[in-house]
């Protein structure tokens, strides 16, 4: 019933970004590997082209590129009190699926996190106290500094082509750029791109009050660029339909066009596609995987053996792959025991709306995804915490990235819901209105965790994730906070009127706030509050490595994405450098 | 190039299509004196004869006065009916998506807290039916159809359904209110491919390019009225948009 392959060297479980990185180092290097994925192939060419591709209500509203939630969605619930749900329906994050995985139709907002970030708990108490944070919380170091990864953040962006402005070249404060951000060993590859009429306004005003505005790193590309890989990439052309579509101008830095091509001509590896992964197998010591079990879109089970697993899927994914195979000890929030599922955290996103008069033509449907001008004034530990009960902050910016009507049509509070007086508002604001993203830190705190659901089941019989999530108070606080910081700067913009819209709990799945689902499968120094060591190594089983935003001990204020490359590729080092020459653990426990 | 005679045809198609706003709303219950004899049979499309294949003769009744008074047609432009909003909700709710395209549909069921969403057996498609059923059963008792009550009225009732005032047969008319706005909104917004946004005049209205796609050079032009008819990702080399029904929420 259940066919054995023959053994491979490396199973890749997931050929997303990550994934498919992974695999064209691996495989670069001589080794054999095969990755699965559950999805299917597609590629720019004939999948992502116009105008089929420009349909708000497929890809907005249906969700068309996203996870097949009949089959497995996760189940849901606030507080570990309450029952958990399915989420029927995709609204507040959207997994994604396929060849390229959800960088296909990622909105390019690159990112690096800051020194700070990396060491949040220690710097936390050395700056404010050992009692400035809420007793909930599970804030940790991650076992790897800002600096461990600057070599690999650059890596990473020049594989994208990312288009941005330096703010800080090897400690020298460059003008234009962010003078926030921790030292980076050259300026980005491509220059920004160009600057939207909400961006100019919002960077005159932000300047007026003392801030200090950049543009936003965009991997829409400002112009043709040919990455270390022989990739070409074109310009983007601002059509404004970035987020939930894939890029039919090769100008978006996605798997498809920044690296898939090399991976898919090298014969030491093998896509397999309509493959779900039941689970990772162990041996009889329940120390050693000796390759996964897969079920292909045919419904024929398969073991794959391997000696090496690596799992590099979607965050919340990588930790229910850890659950269903009994690896590491699963989280219990009443007892504090155990690791897999601990330190889920999210992100928190406030938004303010300005309002102009309607002779101020704003344009919103001419944009890119990444696009915008933001400030980091109030972002991370930026700003001075003593007295005001919160820790992080949030990036502040004019984000403009579509003019997608069924989605977009921002009107003033005390709108009504419908009829004529809603009708009036919504073509009176349409074009004239600037909406800034408040883009906030997540907090861990140890009520909120993954596991498997005791009722529901995937179509394949196994249990579903289980998110148990809200927002912390420190959350709900620091969103305050900034929410406030930024109205003034939509007043200072000369708007008619400025209307904030901080996050306040709880949190709910029927609205999209982002697809930033981080923790899980923490990485750290210590195998008590840790899944991986700091190469992503399982602490429990050697041979598993896992790679994603799962690994995040918290949510940083900015975008997972340009952190998880970094991560990646500081991972492969590992791996081709010190795990693949001498298997075995690469940190004592 | 090729485009100024395809703008010019557009707008003349447009301006021919665009029912002026009086003649809609003598056409619907906002009249009631003419709404016993206008509103017996479903209306046609300006364009086209309009078939519905989902609801039935009394839904459409009930259907075409709620749309329109959630999108009303005003001086600044058509409604829900001269957008053929009904007619999108038809399409959707007799295709895939309302037969459950998207949604998780195994139990058991729970009712959960407002976090947790939906969490009903109902496909959109049973959802409308059942749904529509009970209004009907309702409003018998006050012997009123939906459709030949004033505007005040109407809207009083849809704002009754919208508190969650009434159970419509297990549902709680909240529900039932939020599917019908929300798809209300893309039967006005979406791509006049589902059928909808009739000759993109939604669009027109708020001055959205549709599936338009190179800014590169305007982006540069901070506030420029950018005027440029609205395009479909349907539309022909002749303006002719092709309506399809079978368009499936995945790649």
């Amino acid at each position: 019933m259940v066919q054995r392959l023959k053994e491979v060297d490396v199973v890749v479980i997931g050929v997303g970004m990550v994934g498919s990185i992974v695999a064209k180092e691996l495989a670069a290097a001589g080794y054999k590997v095969v990755g699965l994925e559950r999805g299917q192939t597609r590629f720019t060419v004939p999948e992502f082209q116009s105008p089929a591709i420009h349909d708000e209500l497929r890809f907005d509203i249906r969700k068309a590129l996203m996870q097949d939630n009949t089959r497995e969605p996760v189940t849901f619930r606030n507080q570990g009190s309450q029952v958990a749900l399915p989420v029927r329906r995709w609204e507040s994050f959207l997994p994604g699926t396929g060849l390229g995985g959800s960088m296909v139709h990622w909105n390019g907002q690159t990112y690096r996190f800051q020194a700070n970030d990396f060491q949040l708990a220690t710097r936390t108490r050395e700056r404010y106290g050992k009692n400035f944070l809420d007793a909930d919380l599970t804030i940790q170091d991650w076992g790897v500094t800002y600096d461990d990864l600057e070599p690999y953040y650059d890596r990473f962006e020049y594989l994208l082509g990312t288009s941005g402005k330096a703010g800080n070249i090897k400690g020298q404060i460059q003008p234009g750029g962010d003078p926030h951000e921790s030292p980076r060993s050259r300026d980005y590859p491509t220059p920004p791109q160009k600057e939207h009429y909400s961006g100019a306004m919002f960077r005159k005003a932000a300047s007026s009050l003392g801030y200090h505005p950049f543009p936003q790193p965009s991997s829409n590309l400002s112009q043709p660029y040919t990455n270390p890989e022989g990739m070409k990439l074109n310009a983007c052309v601002f059509c404004g339909f970035c987020e939930r579509y894939a890029c039919e101008h090769y100008a978006k830095s996605v798997p498809q066009t920044v690296i898939l091509p090399v991976l898919l001509a090298n014969p030491n590896f093998e896509l397999r596609t309509g493959c779900q992964v039941q689970r990772i197998n162990l041996d009889s010591t329940k120390k050693h995987a000796t390759g996964v079990t897969y079920i292909d879109a045919v419904g024929r089970e398969f073991e794959q053996p391997a000696s090496l697993v690596i799992t590099s899927m979607f965050a919340i994914n990588n930790v229910r792959m850890l659950l269903l195979s009994g690896i590491g000890t699963p989280y219990d929030p009443a007892t504090g025991q155990g690791v897999v599922g601990r330190n889920y955290a999210y992100q928190t996103m406030s938004t303010v709306a300005s309002f102009f008069d309607e002779d101020v033509h704003i344009n919103p449907f001419m944009a890119s995804g990444a696009s915008g001008t933001l400030i980091n004034d109030f972002a991370g530990d930026n700003f001075d915490h003593a007295g005001l009960g919160f820790i992080g902050g949030a990036f502040i910016g004019a984000v403009n990235t579509n003019g997608r009507p069924i989605e977009y049509h921002p009107v003033p509070p005390g709108t009504p819901n419908w009829g004529k007086g809603w009708k009036q508002a919504v073509v009176k604001h349409y074009n004239h209105t600037v909406m800034f993203s408040l883009h906030g830190s997540s907090a861990a705190q140890r009520q909120n965790y993954l596991d498997l659901d005791p009722t529901y089941r995937d179509a394949w019989g196994q249990p579903l994730l289980r998110m148990t999530f809200d927002f912390p108070q420190n959350d709900i606080k620091m969103a305050a906070h900034v929410t406030a910081k930024a109205v003034e700067i939509g007043k200072a913009m000369g708007a008619k009127q400025v209307a904030g819209s901080p996050r306040k709990g709880p949190y709910t799945v029927t609205q999209y706030q982002t697809t930033h689902n981080t923790g899980g499968s923490v990485m750290g120094d210590n195998p008590k509050t840790s899944v991986v060591n700091r190469y992503l190594q399982s602490w429990d089983v050697p041979n598993v490595f896992v790679i994603g935003a799962s690994n995040y001990p918290q949510n940083a204020s900015w975008n997972p994405t340009g952190t998880l490359g970094a991560l990646t590729y500081w991972a492969i080092d590992a791996l081709k450098n010190k795990y693949l020459k001498n298997p075995g653990r690469l940190v004592s426990a | 190039m090729a485009k100024v005679t395809r703008r010019s045809f557009v707008t003349t198609v447009g301006a021919a299509s665009v029912v002026p706003a009086a003649a809609l709303l003598t056409a619907t219950a906002a009249a009631p004196a003419d709404a016993a004899t206008a509103a017996k049979t479903p209306s046609d499309a300006a364009s086209g004869k309009l078939v519905y294949l989902f609801f039935n003769a009394d839904e459409v009744l009930f259907i075409e006065a709620a749309c329109e008074r959630l999108i009303p047609a005003d001086e600044l432009g058509p409604g829900a009916l001269g957008a053929a909003v009904p007619n999108y909700l038809d399409k959707q709710l007799g295709g895939a998506w309302g037969a459950g395209e998207r949604l998780y549909r195994s139990g058991p069921w729970q009712s959960g807290t407002p976090s947790q969403g939906y969490q009903l057996p109902f496909t959109p498609a049973e959802l409308f039916h059942t749904c529509l059923r009970a209004i009907s059963r309702d409003l018998e008792a006050h012997k009123t159809p939906f459709h030949e009550m004033s505007a005040d009225n109407q809207d009083a009732y849809l704002k009754s359904l919208e508190s969650g005032a009434h159970d419509l047969d297990g549902v709680p008319s909240g529900i039932f209110f939020g599917m019908l706005l929300g798809m209300c909104v893309e039967g006005f917004f979406s791509d006049p491919v589902y059928g909808g946004n009739r000759d993109m005049v939604a669009w027109r209205m708020i001055g959205f390019p549709g599936a338009y796609a190179d800014y590169f050079e305007a982006i540069d032009h901070h506030g420029v009225k950018f005027v440029r008819e609205p395009m479909s990702l349907a539309e022909d080399g002749k303006g002719h948009i092709h309506v399809r029904q079978d368009i499936p929420a995945n790649l």
